[in-house]
């Protein structure tokens, strides 16, 4: 019993394997989610009122995420903290030793509750970029995260003339989500050309031996879409998107390595809606209030490509997920873009450490194993899958690219240019860009490249208040979180999880 | 067409769909429990239902509470994710505009 107070952000792949060996540890776990269910977006759960006969059938890996999350959240040392969020995290200063006080709003009405952990575990996730283009604002375009939510987690198909486009494998599940909901795919839409692609996946094919699980999935998405004769085009992109009030047709491109279009090779397609991923952006707004050092993504993501543009900044961890912050851990995507596999080897290593497990664990050898494989095909995909430089070239001056505050391409381009405006603040107080209700989750990343100030500053994922908290519920005091669990005596061993 | 549910008969996750009524601007619409209120109202074929400053039309974008564009009332609370809310059975939801003129101001909490 290592009698220590665990709280886990996030419960998906990476927060449960944290929960679970953190609890198989011998501590005390508190698991924070701002879903109903657990499984956040790659286990993405039917309602309960479904009462579903076979979820199973809808996600891969279901029978062992059920195991494991049955076995979290039914023990007895695990709190589990539906619908809750963290809304800010608070350095503590007499302590500089301790991880910071977590502030949560839990449930609805929304209660206001501080937690005191002796170590956090971050594991907040990723979700979708999305370029802009003329027309991505208008209804009916979705990121593809959306579509694969809304087809995962209630059933419900965006439309019926789909086209998926973007850059990445992600296109391939949520093509095959689509398929399986009855819509019509009428194209997957790549944007990333064969050699460029062929390239990143092809270098060094042993190191993808190990990730032989996330190939099949890959396979059995290839073989739906093949199933249903959906035509996937690579070096082709979404340069528009048209209709009155809402889509009615997009206006595909072929586009060069560096995503230039090439001009005469518009096509117009006829669509109800249409999904759009250019990868992940992490959500990085705890781990900046909680003092995490910042990294670069992994070697040969988009950095390292002659064609693609900046790459994101991830959370900084060590071989056991420590971040720079004392008592502070991070697994998944916010350490990088890895999938699901990583990031549950990652949950796990992060979560029996902060528990005060022994690191000398064997079964911790699996686990950094199993985590640093994934991480090589996390570099792989992201050298595969890089965003073309030349991007910018879809945008008109009225582009919308703050879709909040309606900023357009010209009013960025303008403020970028302004010897007055160079600081990140004043050039959002200039163009409103980022000061609308998302704070810049969706914009920031773009605004940050197309003034090409990124670097691996907190950049736009400084938001002290990480959720929108209303001035009546921060004037209440906060209430005092439900009793503790009483731990246990007996230490296990972490646990590693299959994928099927 | 527009967005619709999986038929309960065809779906191979096999659910049951217990019905429920939502009020959108006093107009009522039919959902299943558990449903969002952003999926009762696109089932329901509203792609839209909020204004964005230009009063240029918004809906669903990201789907899981990151993008803001999908802000509504519900039973008088401001700023309710629609992607995130389950439909409750009676709930009443006023849309949102951020337009200036408009009825409702539309100012989200930060």
């Amino acid at each position: 019993m290592t009698g220590r107070h665990v709280v886990v952000v996030g419960a998906g792949p990476a927060g449960l394997a944290a929960a679970d060996a953190a609890l198989a540890a011998g501590a005390e776990v508190t698991l924070i989610d701002s879903a109903e269910r657990p499984g956040g977006q790659y286990h993405r759960m039917l309602p309960e009122a479904y009462e579903a006969t076979d979820p199973a059938v809808l996600q891969h890996g279901y029978r062992s995420f059920d195991r494991r999350s049955r076995r979290v959240l039914g023990h007895p040392r695990c709190s589990w903290w539906a619908e809750s969020s963290v809304w800010a995290l608070e350095r503590r200063d007499a302590e500089a030793d301790g991880p910071p006080l977590v502030h949560v709003l839990r449930g609805t009405p929304r209660r206001r509750h501080v937690l005191e952990p002796d170590a956090l575990v971050l594991a907040v996730g990723a979700h979708d970029r999305v370029l802009p283009f003329p027309g991505w604002d208008l209804p009916g375009v979705y990121t593809a995260g959306a579509a694969q939510a809304l087809a995962k987690g209630e059933r419900l198909v965006v439309g019926d003339r789909v086209v998926v486009a973007g850059t990445g494998p992600f296109l391939l599940p949520v093509a095959t989500s689509l398929l399986d909901a009855g819509s019509r795919v009428l194209a997957v839409l790549e944007a990333g050309r064969p050699g460029s692609v062929a390239r990143g996946w092809l270098r060094r094919p042993w190191e993808l031996t190990s990730q032989l699980g996330k190939s099949g999935e890959l396979l059995s998405y290839s073989a739906a879409l093949g199933r249903h004769r959906v035509s996937y085009r690579m070096g082709t992109a979404v340069v528009e998107a048209r209709g009155d009030g809402r889509v009615e047709e997009i206006v595909s491109a072929r586009v060069r390595a560096d995503w230039s279009v090439v001009p005469g090779t518009e096509r117009v397609i006829a669509v109800d809606a249409l999904c759009v991923g250019h990868g992940f952006t992490p959500q990085l707004e705890l781990p900046v209030a909680a003092g995490c050092e910042l990294r670069r993504g992994p070697v040969g993501s988009t950095a390292g490509s002659a064609a693609g543009s900046p790459a994101d900044p991830f959370v900084a961890v060590d071989d056991d997920q420590r971040t720079s912050r004392p008592g502070v851990y991070a697994a998944g995507e916010i350490t990088g873009v890895a999938g699901a596999p990583a990031a549950r080897a990652e949950g796990g290593v992060a979560g029996w450490i902060a528990a005060g497990g022994d690191p000398g664990s064997r079964a911790l050898v699996t686990l950094r194993r199993n985590r640093d494989q994934g991480r090589a095909f996390a570099a792989r995909l992201a050298l595969a899958h890089p965003v073309g430089r030349a991007w910018p070239g879809w945008l008109r001056p009225d582009t919308v690219i703050c879709r909040c505050e309606e900023t357009t391409y010209a009013a960025v381009c303008r403020s970028a240019g302004d010897p007055t405006s160079t600081e990140p603040r004043v050039a959002k107080l200039a163009t409103r860009a980022g000061l609308g209700p998302c704070q810049a989750r969706v914009c920031g990343p773009t605004v940050a490249e197309l003034r090409r100030s990124t670097d691996t500053g907190p950049g736009p994922h400084h938001r002290p208040v990480a959720e929108p908290i209303r001035l009546g519920e921060l004037a209440r005091p906060p209430e005092p979180p439900p009793g503790p669990a009483t731990p246990s005596t007996h230490p296990d061993s972490p646990t590693e999880e299959s994928t099927s | 067409m527009s967005p619709r549910l999986v038929p309960v008969g065809s779906d191979p996750a096999g659910r049951r769909d217990l019905p429920l009524t939502i009020t959108v601007d006093g107009e009522p619409l039919t959902g299943v429990a558990g449903q969002s209120l952003a999926g009762v109202l696109l089932a329901a074929g509203r792609p839209a239902w909020r204004r964005a400053p230009s009063g240029a039309p918004r809906g669903v974008f990201c789907g899981i509470g990151v993008c803001f564009d999908c802000l509504v009332t519900v039973n008088d609370e401001r700023d309710v994710r629609a992607c995130r809310r389950r439909a409750r059975d009676g709930d009443a939801v006023t849309t949102q505009s951020r337009a200036p003129g408009d009825e409702q101001d539309g100012r989200p909490a930060r």
